[in-house]
């Protein structure tokens, strides 16, 4: 009884998806955090004065971003995605998921 | 060849009128730097929307799209800082040579059609903002006084010189 503890909270601890952070400022995607696995959840915060998008180059995701507006996409398959700024198509990064 | 012409002339003629005009107000004040970066950004406004209603190619009028949001955006902050500050933009000579020379380019460009028009526009915005951005580099912003004003000048650069890489692309993409 008392053994199965632990076993249910380490079963639970790795299914829980996790989120992470990607702050775009300057006309630049900031640091792409590492350690993103199939299922997180990815925040896009914009702090530029202009409208930006995050958009995936195999059409997985595309969001808006307005002016200093923040927008989230979940990340179901492994891989790594390439994603650029469709307004402003110097901006670019890639994200790798893993399994 | 033609095309390419008519581009390097649009480019030559902004830059002998825009670069003396900047030149010659050594000393600007806030008034009139806010009053040259309002007209610089509805200049490309207008360049912008021009470009809509003549071209047709899909990648030039996202680009068109991208210079009108941007350039909106960018003017709501700059009308929300001065009336923040309490400043009245100030007209001054810069910003009339400026909006002379963005009316002959208007006209140059609306005498042409399909991808002669988009060449030259092209053209005419790597030039265009290569020259806002020297000014800004060179005069507005070392020039500019309040904090505020100096670093929505600097986001203006930033995001000014992705628009000439942006459209320097695009450029390079119709050859």
């Amino acid at each position: 009884m008392l053994a199965g503890f632990p076993l249910i909270a380490e079963a639970s601890n790795a299914a829980r998806p996790s989120t992470h952070t990607i702050i775009i400022a300057k006309m630049r995607f900031g640091a792409v955090p590492p350690n993103i696995k199939a299922g997180d959840m990815i925040v896009w915060i914009n702090q530029d004065i202009v409208a930006h998008t995050a958009t995936a180059r195999d059409g997985s995701f595309d969001v808006e971003l307005p002016p200093g507006s923040s927008a989230s996409v979940v990340v179901s398959r492994p891989g790594t995605i390439a994603f650029f700024c469709r307004y402003h198509p110097t901006m670019r990064g890639s994200l790798v998921v893993a399994r | 060849m033609m095309v390419s012409k008519i581009g390097a002339l649009c480019a030559a003629t902004l830059l002998s009128v825009s670069a003396p005009a900047m030149a010659k107000d050594a000393a600007i004040n806030d008034a009139q730097i806010a009053h040259i970066a309002y007209t610089a950004d509805q200049i490309d406004v207008d360049a912008g929307q021009q470009a809509l209603k003549i071209s047709r190619n899909p990648d030039v009028r996202a680009f068109a799209e991208t210079m009108v949001r941007d350039h909106t955006s960018v003017n709501k902050q700059a009308l929300a800082l001065v009336h923040r500050l309490h400043v009245t933009p100030q007209a001054n000579p810069t910003s009339a040579a400026l909006t002379a020379e963005a009316s002959k380019a208007h006209q140059r460009l609306s005498s042409l059609k399909g991808a002669a028009f988009d060449h030259a526009y092209l053209q005419n915005e790597v030039a265009y903002h290569g020259e806002v951005n020297k000014a800004l580099r060179d005069t507005l912003i070392p020039d500019a006084k309040n904090p505020e004003l100096k670093s929505l000048l600097e986001s203006g650069l930033t995001l000014f010189t992705e628009h000439q890489k942006h459209a320097e692309m695009l450029l390079k993409q119709l050859r």
